[in-house]
C-alpha cells in the first residue's frame, strides 16, 4: 500500500484509508488506489457505486471537513481502493472542492486517476483533463455517457482521443455497467506494466509554452522541493494562482518575481492578462482535441430539450418548480400515511401497544423497546422510503438545476443564488448531508446562510412528526399548510440573517446538464443506501431510547421536570404538562416527540391532545433546535459559536411561532 | 468626426435620453423624449433634426428617432460618465439618492476620459447605478478585462487606445443571438470563474433564454449550456459583428 502511509506529516489530513483496508497488504497481489475525478455530474458516483457495490464508506476529514466517498473493489484477484473526488471544473482555488481535490491528487498520490468525462460535452470536460495531465498523474480517460452523446448526434472516436491525449481512453455507459470491466482491465494493466499508451505532449501556443518551459527549468534548477510537478507550478505561477504564489513565495521569492516578469511578457504580446491567455489557450487545446475526435451529425430537438423548454418557461417553469417541491411532499404524505395506517393496523392486531408503567423492570423495558420497534416500522419505513425514492428520482433527472435556474432571483432575496436551492431541497431529506452539500456554494458566508436556512427545512424526521401528529390526527391539508408556513419562515429568517451577516453575494454560474431518465437500478440502490443508513442509526436509538424513556416514566422522575417547564409549555404554548419532557428528548432526535407520545399513550393520541395542540407540537418539532447530528455537523463546519447561534435562533423561532399559533388557531377548531 | 468638434451639453443630454429610451432597440417617439427631458415637443423636434444633420441620429417625423453608430457611441460614453458619477456621489460622497441625478448631469460633461477611468477604478468597476439600477455601460478602452486596467495604471488612456467595436452585454442579446466575448468586467475572482467555465476572451457565446423576474441567463458556450446569474451576465460583453463570429 504505502501511499497513504508516508504522508503523516502533511498539514492537510488525508489519513483516508481505514485501518481494516490495510489488512490485505501482505496479499500476493499489491493493492492499489484509484481516484475518480472530473466535472460535476458526469457519472463519477455512478461508476463509484457500480465498482464498489454496497461496500461504501463515507469518510470525514477533520479540518477541511470535506466528505468524499471511498470504497473497496476486488477485481480479478486485485484489491482496489476507489476514491470518489468531488466534481470540479478546474484546479483554481475558489472552492474548497477544488483545493481539496488538487491537494489529494498531489499529496496522496493515488496510483491511478480515472478522469470521468461526459461524452456529450467533450470540450468543456477536456479542459479539466488537460489540467489533470499537467498534474502528471497516471491517467485513464473514461468517456462516460456515450449513449447520451449518441442521442445528441455525437460520435466519438476514442482511438483518436487516445492518440491526441496520450492516455488510455475507455468508453462507458456507467448506468448500465457497460465498459467498466475494460476500465478496470486498463487500470490493472497500468499498475503492472506502467504507461501503456504512447505519451503525447500537450503544449500551449509558442509564446506561452516558451515561458512555461523557462520557468519550469528555473524551478527544476532551484532544488526546491514541491509536492506538485515543476511544470504545473510554473503554469500556476503564470496564471497568478494565489495559493501557489503564496507557497512559492514562502520558499523562494525570486522565483515569484521571475514569474511576474514572464507573465508581463505574455501580457505584452497578447494584450490580455496572462491567466486569461492561459485559460483561453487551454480551452483552445481542449477544443482541438475534442473537434479532432468527434463527429457531430445533425441534431434533432430531443425530448430532453423539449422538457427543458417547459422547465424553464416563464410561466410553466414556475409551475414545474412548485410541482417538484410540492409534489415531493404531497407524494410522501399520501403514500406515507397510507402505508403507515396499514402497518399500524397490522401491528395493533398483532400486539396492541399500550404503555406499561407497572410490573417488573424487565417487562417495562421490554415493553418500551417493543414500542420503539413498532414506532420505527410504522413511522420511518412508510414515510422515508417513498420520500427518498422520489427525491432520488428528482435528483437524478436533472430537474433540480432547472428549479435552481427559475428560483435564482427569489434566492437572491435571501443573499444566495439559485444553486443554493439544491442543498435546501436536500434538507427536506436530512439536514446533515444537505449541510455537507452546501460545499457547492462559493464562499463561507453563503454556506453559512444556506445552512441556516437548511436547519429550518423539515427533514424526514420532522416530516414524520408533522405527519404522525397533524396529517394523521388533524388533516393532510393542515400538514401541507405547516410546510407553507415553514417556507415563509425560511424566507423571513433568511432576510434577517442577511442583515446579520452582511457581505457581497456571489453570482450564479452553473452548468445546465441534459435531462436524464433516471435508471431504476440506480434509483433503487440510492434509495436503499439512504434508507439503510437512517435505519441503522435510528432503530437502535428508537429501541434503546424508547426502553429508557419508559423506564424513566415508570420511575416517576419525569413528572417534576415537566412541571418545572410548565410556564413555557402550558402557559405560553397551551400544551399539556407532559410536553416538557417531549421537548427535552426531542432535542436528541425529532421523532422522539412522537415516539414518546406513543410510548406513553399508545397509538390513539387523539384522546390526549386537541387538534390545536397537535399543530403547535408539530410546529415546535419542525422548528426548534436542530437534532444532535445536525448540531454536530454545524459545529464541525462552522465552529461552536455559529452552531450555538443557529440553534438558539431555531429555538426562539419555534417557541415564538408556537405561542402565536396557539393563540390564533383556536377559532379554527 | 474629430474630437475637438464642440458638442454642447445640450446635445449630450438628448443623446443620453435617447440612449436610455431606446434600450429595447426600437425607435423613440418625440413625445417620450419631451416628457423625459421636460421640454416642449416643438423644441424637441428641432433638436432631433439637428442631431440628424450632425450624423448622430436618424430622425423621421412619424417614426421617431434612432441613434446612428456614432451617436450611439457618444451617448453610451456620456451615459457611462453620468452613471459612474451617480455611484461616486452616492457611495463615496454619501449624497442622497434624490439629488445625485441632477448633480451628475452637471458634472458629466466636463469629466475627462482619464478621470472616468480613475473613477471606475476607485469604485471597483461598478455595474449598476444606485438610483434606478440601470446598467452602467462598459468602458471604451482597449482592455479585455478590469484586472488588466488595474495592472496598467502607468499608461494613460491615450496610450491604451480605444476599442473600435461596439460591445453589448449578453443580458441585452436577443434569444439565440450570438456574440464573441470581448470584455469581462469585474475582479479577478469573477473573471477566473468565468474563464474556468469556458467564457474566455474570444469564445463564441449565444443566449438560449433569459429567465423572467430578473432571473439568470441561459447561454450556450463550447458545446454546453450554462446558467449565469444576471449580476454576472451583465458584466460579460460581446461583439456581435457578424463577420467576426467564425
Amino acid at each position: 500500500m504505502g501511499k497513504s502511509i508516508h504522508n503523516e506529516n502533511k498539514e492537510v489530513e488525508f489519513s483516508a484509508i481505514p485501518e481494516n483496508a490495510r489488512d490485505h497488504s501482505w496479499d500476493a497481489v499489491k493493492p492499489f488506489t484509484i481516484a475518480l475525478a472530473g466535472n460535476a455530474n458526469v457519472g463519477k458516483s455512478v461508476i463509484f457505486n457500480q465498482l464498489t457495490g454496497s461496500d461504501q464508506i463515507v469518510g470525514n476529514w477533520p479540518g477541511k471537513t470535506v466528505e468524499r466517498a471511498q470504497g473497496k473493489l476486488h477485481f480479478e484477484g486485485h484489491h482496489i481502493e476507489v476514491i470518489d473526488l468531488p466534481g470540479i471544473y478546474s484546479f483554481s482555488t475558489f472552492s474548497m472542492e477544488e483545493i481539496v481535490s488538487r491537494e489529494y491528487i498531489a499529496f496522496e498520490k493515488p496510483d491511478i486517476v480515472i478522469n470521468v468525462v461526459d461524452a456529450s460535452v467533450l470540450e468543456r470536460n477536456l479542459f479539466f483533463t488537460v489540467q489533470l495531465k499537467e498534474m502528471e498523474v497516471p491517467l485513464i480517460l473514461c468517456v462516460n455517457q456515450m449513449d447520451l452523446a449518441k442521442k445528441k448526434g455525437i460520435i466519438i472516436d476514442t482511438d483518436k482521443l487516445q492518440a491526441a491525449l496520450g492516455v488510455p481512453v475507455v468508453p462507458t455507459v456507467a448506468v448500465r455497467g457497460e465498459g467498466l470491466h475494460e476500465l478496470m482491465d486498463e487500470a490493472v494493466n497500468i499498475t503492472q506494466k506502467g504507461a501503456v499508451v504512447k505519451p503525447a505532449a500537450l503544449e500551449y501556443g509558442v509564446e506561452v509554452e516558451d515561458r512555461i518551459k523557462r520557468l519550469t527549468s528555473k524551478i527544476d534548477s532551484s532544488d526546491l522541493e514541491f509536492e506538485y510537478p515543476s511544470r504545473w507550478i510554473a503554469i500556476k505561477l503564470l496564471e497568478n494562482d494565489p495559493e501557489i504564489n503564496k507557497l512559492v513565495a514562502s520558499k523562494s521569492p525570486p522565483l515569484v518575481n521571475q514569474s511576474i516578469k514572464l507573465a508581463k511578457e505574455i501580457e505584452k504580446i497578447h494584450q490580455e492578462p496572462s491567466f486569461s491567455v492561459i485559460a483561453s489557450e487551454r480551452y483552445a487545446l481542449a477544443n482541438k482535441i475534442a473537434a479532432g475526435a468527434q463527429i457531430q451529425s445533425k441534431m434533432n430537438i430531443s425530448f430532453s430539450e423539449r422538457l427543458d423548454q417547459i422547465a424553464t418557461h416563464r410561466v410553466l417553469g414556475y409551475i414545474t418548480a412548485a410541482l417538484v417541491v410540492g409534489g415531493l411532499l404531497l407524494w410522501t404524505f399520501i403514500v406515507g400515511t397510507f402505508f403507515s395506517r396499514i402497518l399500524s393496523n397490522a401491528f395493533s392486531f398483532f400486539h396492541p401497544v399500550n404503555p406499561q408503567i407497572n410490573g417488573t423492570v424487565v417487562a417495562i423495558l421490554w415493553n418500551g423497546a417493543f414500542g420503539g420497534i413498532v414506532a420505527g416500522i410504522t413511522l420511518i419505513i412508510p414515510f422515508v422510503i417513498p420520500f427518498y425514492l422520489m427525491l432520488t428520482m428528482i435528483e437524478n433527472s436533472g430537474i433540480l438545476t432547472r428549479v435552481a435556474f427559475m428560483m435564482d432571483s427569489a434566492m437572491h432575496k435571501i443573499g444566495l443564488h439559485g444553486k443554493a436551492l439544491i442543498p435546501l431541497i436536500l434538507g427536506y431529506g436530512c439536514n446533515v448531508p444537505a449541510i455537507d452539500s452546501t460545499r457547492i456554494l462559493e464562499t463561507r458566508r453563503e454556506r453559512l446562510l444556506a445552512t441556516f436556512a437548511i436547519t429550518f427545512a423539515p427533514c424526514a424526521a420532522r416530516t414524520i412528526v408533522i405527519l404522525g401528529l397533524v396529517a394523521v390526527f388533524v388533516s393532510i391539508w393542515w400538514a401541507m399548510a405547516l410546510y407553507a408556513i415553514d417556507i415563509l419562515i425560511i424566507f423571513i429568517l433568511g432576510r434577517l440573517a442577511l442583515k446579520v451577516v452582511p457581505g457581497e453575494s456571489t453570482g450564479l454560474i452553473m452548468e445546465m446538464h441534459s435531462f436524464k431518465v433516471p435508471t431504476i437500478s440506480v434509483v433503487l440502490k440510492q434509495t436503499w443506501t439512504r434508507t439503510k443508513s437512517l435505519i441503522y442509526i435510528v432503530f437502535p436509538i428508537y429501541i434503546i431510547g424508547s426502553a429508557i424513556v419508559q423506564g424513566l416514566y415508570a420511575s416517576g422522575i419525569l413528572g417534576p421536570i415537566s412541571i418545572a417547564m410548565a410556564p413555557l409549555t402550558v402557559e405560553w404554548l397551551g400544551l399539556p404538562v407532559f410536553a416538557g419532557i417531549l421537548l427535552i428528548f426531542g432535542a436528541i432526535r425529532k421523532e422522539f416527540i412522537l415516539l414518546m407520545l406513543v410510548t406513553f399513550f399508545g397509538l390513539n393520541l387523539a384522546s390526549v391532545l386537541t387538534p390545536v395542540q397537535f399543530i403547535v407540537l408539530a410546529l415546535i418539532g419542525m422548528l426548534y433546535i436542530p437534532c444532535l447530528a445536525t448540531i454536530t455537523v454545524l459545529t464541525k463546519e462552522f465552529g461552536w459559536k455559529s452552531a450555538a447561534i443557529i440553534s438558539l435562533a431555531n429555538f426562539i423561532t419555534a417557541i415564538f411561532i408556537g405561542g402565536i399559533a396557539f393563540r390564533i388557531l383556536n377559532p379554527f377548531f | 468626426m474629430s474630437d475637438n468638434e464642440k458638442i454642447s451639453a445640450n446635445i449630450e443630454e438628448y443623446l443620453e435620453a435617447i440612449y436610455k429610451l431606446s434600450s429595447n432597440g426600437e425607435r423613440v417617439k418625440n413625445t417620450k423624449i419631451a416628457k423625459t427631458l421636460n421640454i416642449a415637443p416643438g423644441s424637441v423636434t428641432q433638436m432631433l433634426k439637428r442631431l440628424d444633420e450632425l450624423g448622430y441620429a436618424d430622425y423621421s417625423q412619424y417614426k421617431g428617432v434612432k441613434l446612428t453608430e456614432n451617436g450611439h457611441k457618444l451617448a453610451k460614453k456620456i451615459t457611462r460618465k453620468h452613471r459612474l458619477l451617480e455611484r461616486f456621489l452616492y457611495d463615496i460622497l454619501k449624497l442622497k439618492k434624490t439629488v445625485i441625478h441632477d448633480q451628475a448631469c452637471e458634472m458629466e460633461h466636463s469629466l475627462s476620459d482619464d478621470a472616468e477611468r480613475a473613477l471606475c477604478q476607485v469604485l471597483e468597476h461598478p455595474d449598476q447605478c444606485p438610483d434606478d439600477s440601470e446598467l452602467i455601460p462598459e468602458c471604451d478602452l482597449k482592455f479585455t478585462n478590469c484586472d488588466e486596467c488595474m495592472k496598467r495604471l502607468n499608461e494613460e488612456v491615450e496610450e491604451v487606445g480605444k476599442r473600435n467595436k461596439n460591445l453589448i452585454s449578453i443580458l441585452n442579446l436577443k434569444n439565440h443571438q450570438k456574440g464573441k466575448v470581448s470584455f469581462i468586467r469585474g475582479d479577478y475572482k469573477v473573471i477566473r470563474r468565468l474563464l474556468d467555465m469556458g467564457i474566455t476572451i474570444g469564445a463564441i457565446i449565444s443566449v438560449i433564454k433569459i429567465a423572467p423576474l430578473s432571473g439568470p441567463v441561459e447561454v450556450a458556450v463550447r458545446g454546453s449550456k450554462l446558467a449565469i446569474g444576471r449580476d454576472i451576465a451583465c458584466n460579460v460583453f460581446v461583439d456581435i459583428d457578424e463577420n467576426k463570429l467564425v
